[in-house]
């Protein structure tokens, strides 16, 4: 039983050459095609710095180019030589000058022994793929593809999409079912060679001559038709990125490959030289190859370059906030009006639920940050002017830098309004109000309703305008809209609703409510500021007198007489 | 170009430079205190060849240099402000030897940080990046600052500057997009929290792209925070992604400074004459103290990839 290589080169031929001499010091003969492309010079002194090897022997070259047919031209026919020159050989392994073997190539001569009529090949049809390039699946069996996707991209999209408008479908050879895989595959002497004295041959590489990255599925569908027993799994690890282009293992990758117990991985960068110190190296001989973790650390680095982390913006993600579901990181809890009722909000909230309280981060003064801090997480500034710079990213930043926890903060008609529609239509963001709790702030401030009209004026159109951004069809925030009147009819379930929001599964029955201000003689207060032309209907209705009953407002339009 | 007419080869090995060298272009006034650290960084990196344009120092820093075999070194008395912060002349130089070659352009005082940098060689990026058709890569310029008042722990020649200068602002970066040339301007980090608080328009930009694969028709339009052709600018993705980028390590703040500050204001040649050094010498006399109980310990590029500050993208 006998191993033998075929190796396809085209650059890095010093590597190359040391790979050459490791299958070959174990016994296994080469058969290198070296790319057409190469320059002679350098194909000449390949050769002859392998002239020492007597197993080793050259093929004839072809144009090799990704994705076109030279690949498999060339393998068929280095595939022949060995096949003709060394009638002991059971299996061929396909590989490349940018494979390495990790495991000793004994392990794999024994393991492939105790395989003798198994085909490695990764073979799967195109509906069970998710990996092609270029958004062409099934299209890439029944259309032509005789321009270069690297060289000719704008030839290779016009000649598909004519084949499409002209509904051009080819004809799949008989017999066949087109199967994808992996290139890199290890086949049996009687697999390969009824691939290769197929009667049909000449009708299969017509075919496949203008199919598109024949490489990937020339061998990988007519291994089918002769196998004996085929295990769909390439022997070779190889990983590929969202584009199609292969991973390149690294120095920093020694660890992850020699626990993959895989026996050559690919691609090696050609510099690695700890990787090509150390492998191949000895492992349990029984191993069998498991590449998850290798799996899980390309499939993160493509969903980071796909879809990254929400929430943040930074040199290298920028996405149109529009577009971005929920523009920041965590949910987050806007709290507008609570303040107004319950002077220490900031400090219950916190020892309710554990979540970081902050007061008004968007007050015309400054940021208000959880326990006054000048500076808060990530180094953002309390400073007003700097906020409202970038308030939106004032926002993003806040919540990306805390992101391990729940914040919470409180927001009204007296901040800026530069966040009100972000905060409207961030899916992340929880926003309570209670409308009309200004007037309460107004009420306490002992001022007579003849003074502060003009202000609660202004502060009842400010908040009517952030109501209807959070009621604008295109939000997305989760809204809990009521006004002054309703809270005040059951501030505690009210209540008992927000830190359940806020603390999840962690939240626990209020064991009392917060303290409240005194609203005796609110009432007249809202009856005098209607005295004087102005109607707070934002606060709801008042029984009138000094109970503090609510009615359930009848929607209505808003109207304000007299701003002054 | 006529800002070749403003250049002298002091030391030309140019002709040392093979075909898949990555290049290093710098141009630099009176670093000699910081020029051996700098070198040995980035050899260590693995830049083949260094490309220094010394705008009339007076210090030793020439000498050292053109002693370095990997060096090569120009000189200038020109203006800096007229050759717009030495980007002419550092164009000129692109131009003739960074064709086809990855190019880092960076100042004395900017270190480079990128994804594995720690393990693998800045010829792995470029290899990394030529494999996927990226032509230019960008970076955040994030300002170092030691804890403390700066001049209190002087700078040795030879020096780490971070192993004073360690601290940073993690999360207080803003950008937007620039319609015109597509990059992104981000501002932010401590020198607009400390000294640009009433006019944050004004903070420095801290958008960089470092790294690109040269080609003698690309130019830097502004210091390195943008390019032409504009294409070059999209370092970033705007569909929610992360490309792969870096950040430049800045150690403006170590204790040259004040004397630095006090110099700049008076030649007035920096961007927009000197504003921000004379926001410096304003505000903080010239001895700031960045440091706050938010500021971040410098521990590696893992540690930046976490804040969000650099991204790994798809490189893995």
């Amino acid at each position: 039983m006998t191993l033998g290589v075929v190796m396809l080169v085209h650059t890095a031929f010093d590597r190359a050459e040391q790979m050459i001499r490791h299958w070959a010091d174990a016994g296994c003969p080469v058969v290198v095609h070296v790319d057409r492309n190469v320059g002679q010079a350098t194909h000449d002194a390949f050769v002859a710095a392998l002239a020492d090897l007597a197993d080793v022997s050259f093929g004839r070259r072809y144009r090799g180019e990704w994705g076109m047919w030279g690949l498999i031209a060339a393998s068929q026919a280095a595939s022949r030589q060995l096949l003709d020159r060394y009638p002991q050989i059971q299996h061929v392994y396909l590989a490349s000058g940018a494979c390495l073997p990790l495991r000793p190539i004994a392990e794999l001569k024994a393991y492939l022994a105790a395989r003798p009529d198994t085909d490695f090949i990764e073979s799967v049809t195109t509906g069970d793929v998710k990996w092609t390039v270029g958004g062409l699946d099934r299209e890439r069996f029944t259309l032509r593809f005789p321009f270069s996707w690297k060289r000719q991209r704008q030839l290779f999209d016009g000649y598909v999409r004519l084949q499409r408008l002209l509904r051009v479908r080819r004809q799949i050879p008989a017999g066949i079912t087109p199967h994808l895989g992996s290139q890199w595959w290890c086949l049996t002497r009687q697999t390969l060679t009824a691939i290769l004295n197929d009667p049909r041959r000449a009708a299969f590489d017509t075919y496949f001559r203008q199919v598109w990255i024949p490489d990937e599925c020339y061998y990988q569908t007519l291994a089918r038709l002769h196998t004996r027993r085929l295990e769909s799994r390439s022997l070779t690890l190889a990983k590929f990125d969202f584009q199609g282009k292969p991973h390149i293992f690294y120095d920093d990758h020694a660890e992850l490959l020699a626990r993959s117990g895989c026996f050559v991985a690919r691609k090696i960068w050609p510099q690695a030289k700890a990787l090509y110190h150390r492998f191949p190296s000895g492992s349990q001989a029984d191993l069998e190859p498991h590449t998850g973790t290798i799996d899980r650390i390309f499939a993160q680095a493509v969903d980071r370059r796909t879809s990254g982390r929400r929430g943040l913006y930074m040199q290298s993600r920028f996405p149109f906030m529009e577009r971005e579901n929920g523009f920041t990181a965590v949910p987050y809890t806007v709290l507008q009006g609570f303040d107004a009722i319950i002077p220490d909000l900031a400090g219950w909230v916190t020892a309710q639920t554990g979540v970081v309280a902050h007061g008004h981060l968007f007050a015309t003064d400054k940021a208000h940050f959880a326990g006054g801090a000048a500076i808060y997480r990530g180094g953002l500034s309390d400073n007003a002017r700097l906020r409202d710079y970038n308030p939106k990213m004032f926002l993003t930043n806040l919540v990306w830098n805390g992101r391990d926890r729940h914040q919470c903060f409180q927001f009204g008609p007296a901040d800026s309004q530069a966040i009100k529609w972000m905060l409207a239509r961030d899916a992340q963001a929880s926003v309570w109000v209670v409308t009309g709790g200004w007037a309460v702030s107004l009420f306490r401030s002992g001022k007579p309703a003849s003074v502060v009209r003009s202000e609660a004026a202004r502060l009842q159109q400010v908040e009517s305008r952030f109501i209807s951004a959070l009621q604008s069809p295109d939000a997305r925030s989760r809204r809990h809209i009521m006004t002054l009147a309703e809270f005040l009819g059951s501030p505690v379930d009210v209540l008992q609703a927000i830190t359940d929001d806020m603390a999840g599964h962690r939240a626990t029955a209020l064991a009392q409510p917060p303290a409240m201000v005194d609203l005796d003689g609110f009432a007249a207060f809202l009856q005098d500021l209607k005295n004087q032309g102005m109607h707070p209907y934002l606060a709801g209705d008042f029984a009138h007198g000094n109970k503090m009953k609510s009615l359930r407002p009848q929607p209505r339009k808003a109207y304000v007489i007299g701003k002054k | 170009m006529l800002k070749a007419r403003d250049l002298t080869a002091v030391q030309d090995r140019t002709g040392k430079i093979r075909p898949d060298d990555v290049l290093l272009f710098c141009t630099f006034r009176n670093e000699d205190q910081r020029l051996p650290y700098f070198v040995q960084y980035y050899r260590d990196l693995g830049i083949d060849h260094f490309l220094m344009v010394d705008n009339d120092s007076d210090d030793g820093g020439r000498d050292f240099l053109a002693d370095q075999p990997d060096v090569s070194l120009w000189q200038t008395k020109a203006g800096y402000g007229a050759a717009r912060h030495g980007i002419d002349w550092l164009t000129y130089l692109q131009g003739k030897y960074a064709h086809d070659h990855w190019a880092l352009t960076v100042d004395v005082d900017e270190f480079f940080v990128y994804p594995f940098c720690d393990s693998r060689p800045i010829r792995a990026l470029a290899d990394w990046l030529d494999a996927s058709e990226v032509r230019s890569f960008g970076a955040l310029l994030l300002d170092m600052y030691p804890k403390g008042p700066v001049s209190a722990q002087p700078y040795q020649r030879g020096d780490d500057p971070f192993k004073t200068a360690c601290w940073f602002d993690a999360g207080n970066y803003v950008m937007s997009r620039n319609t015109m040339l597509r990059n992104l301007w981000i501002q932010g980090g401590p020198r607009a929290r400390m000294f640009f608080a009433d006019k944050p328009r004004q903070a420095p930009a801290l958008n960089k792209i470092p790294f690109v694969k040269w080609q003698h028709t690309y130019a830097y339009v502004s210091s390195t925070h943008m390019m032409l052709p504009r294409g070059l600018n999209l370092v970033y993705d705007q569909h929610g992604g992360e490309k792969t980028s870096g950040v430049l390590l800045h150690a403006k703040f170590i204790d040259t400074f004040s004397t630095r500050a006090a110099e700049e204001a008076v030649r007035a040649e920096h961007y927009a004459s000197g504003r921000e050094y004379k926001s410096y010498e304003t505000r903080q006399g010239a001895d700031p103290d960045f440091w706050c109980e938010w500021s971040e310990r410098y521990i590696n590029w893992r540690q930046l990839e976490g804040l969000g500050l650099m991204s790994k993208g798809n490189w893995a």
